[in-house]
């Protein structure tokens, strides 16, 4: 099939599949006229029964906890395919190449200064994801980044030693079974799994909302590893002699 | 006009699979696939707002303030981190089919045999 | 609808539409960067600040993950 006719073929089965699309949502209701009522019964009631004042992060980790579960239990099978797809080319070789990659002045003299910010800011983020627009996944990827502003400060012998396999994958695999054990928990109690069981502390302040806390904190630890992870892999990959290229 | 925010995100679909059918580098590929998976965030967003409103979170305002749809939130925002780790595997993929056929060009690659 | 929405819901679809349309990898990377900041501008008009947090971290992670995939194959200039 040439190009010409593949393009041809595209464009016309996209334009079809463009009219379907266009003709049904047409019929949506009106931009800024959502009528649903499961949202307005949640914003009125989660503040009261939860103490939390995220209702995204509240929606994420205690009403629907369980569909979280399965999008952070995603995220852990993907990088654990990365890591095998890479691992498993690279044989058991303990060879460390060198790395490629030159840093100029200006890269390491910005990164130091901003290094120590962007940690607190990371763990500020994932501490108060049941408080303010944050949570688990968005800080536990800041703390992730900043591994890697290591790596272009020092270099890859530091960020060999951050990321050494067997604490990384430690930690990953003890924030996502963090999250099981928590629902387990909650089971052993007698309620259903996961449910928010613990005493849910004062409005506004860090002990608000039970379970949600602890399993923020989990998703934060899970996601910071797995991306310290991913990067790792990647990286060593990228540090092949150029002999072999 | 009041259908706007919908037609963009069909649009941005139709562009991404466009991209995927017509692609002559697997990387590109793969981003025009996150281009494709972006407008799935666009419509659902736009369909949970409401004029006037501001955002679900009660920090400083009481509850009882109007304000957009959480639900559509809270799903858009795990979707977004969990479909960079997909991207990554999709990416380790591409680097492997390159090591194994020595091409990144989807149309030039033959299928396994046996 | 304001005309503010009009206006960053229209740049975000031309600039998906480059980013589609730029076939090379190396260069799609930075149109991608950009219009995850585009895409970030908008969910923040949206109120939806956790979404926008999402996107810019993301925005920050996905092009260096796609340059190192460049680097490793080998494309990684013009």
């Amino acid at each position: 099939m040439t190009i010409r006719s593949r393009q041809i073929m595209a464009l016309g089965s996209t334009a079809a599949l463009g009219l379907l699309l266009v003709w049904g949502v047409i019929r949506l209701p009106d931009f800024g006229a959502y009528p649903g009522p499961y949202s307005d019964v949640l914003n009125a009631a989660a503040v009261a029964e939860r103490h939390v004042t995220n209702i995204p992060s509240a929606v994420n980790f205690d009403y629907r906890a369980f569909d979280t579960l399965g999008e952070e239990f995603m995220l852990f099978v993907a990088v654990a395919g990365l890591a095998v797809l890479f691992r498993e080319q690279r044989g058991r070789s303990n060879r460390k190449n060198p790395s490629v990659v030159q840093v100029s002045e200006a890269v390491r003299w910005m990164g130091s200064g901003l290094i120590g910010f962007t940690v607190l800011f990371g763990m500020m983020i994932v501490l108060h994801g049941s408080l303010t627009p944050g949570g688990g996944f968005q800080g536990g990827l800041i703390l992730a980044m900043t591994v890697l502003l290591i790596y272009l400060i020092r270099g890859d012998e530091a960020f060999e030693r951050l990321s050494r396999r067997a604490f990384v994958e430690a930690l990953e695999a003890a924030g996502a079974g963090a999250y099981v054990l928590i629902g387990l928990a909650m089971l052993t109690t007698g309620g259903m799994f996961l449910e928010n069981l613990l005493p849910i502390g004062r409005l506004r302040e860090l002990d608000s909302g039970g379970t949600i806390f602890l399993i923020n904190l989990a998703t934060g630890v899970e996601v910071s590893a797995a991306f310290v992870l991913l990067f790792a892999e990647f990286l060593e990959e990228s540090r092949k002699p150029s002999s072999e290229r | 006009m009041n259908v706007l925010p919908y037609v963009i995100a069909v649009w941005l679909f139709l562009a991404g699979l466009y991209g995927v059918a017509t692609s002559r580098n697997l990387i590109h590929l793969i981003v025009c696939l996150s281009v494709a998976q972006s407008s799935t965030y666009i419509l659902l967003i736009a369909i949970g707002y409401r004029q006037g409103a501001g955002p679900p979170i009660f920090t400083y305002v009481p509850p009882g303030t109007p304000a957009v749809d959480p639900v559509v939130q809270a799903l858009a925002l795990t979707d977004v981190v969990v479909s960079a780790a997909m991207t990554a595997l999709l990416l380790a993929v591409a680097v492997r089919i390159y090591k194994q056929t020595g091409t990144l060009d989807p149309q030039k690659i033959r299928p396994l045999r046996s | 609808m304001t005309v503010i929405q009009a206006v960053v819901f229209v740049l975000v679809a031309i600039c998906g539409t480059a980013v589609v349309l730029m076939r090379e990898p190396y260069r799609q990377t930075f149109l991608l960067s950009l219009y995850g900041l585009l895409l970030s501008i908008l969910f923040v008009m949206l109120a939806a600040p956790d979404v926008a947090l999402s996107v810019i971290v993301i925005g920050a992670a996905l092009p260096l993950m796609i340059l190192t995939a460049l680097r490793i194959v080998g494309q990684h200039s013009t």
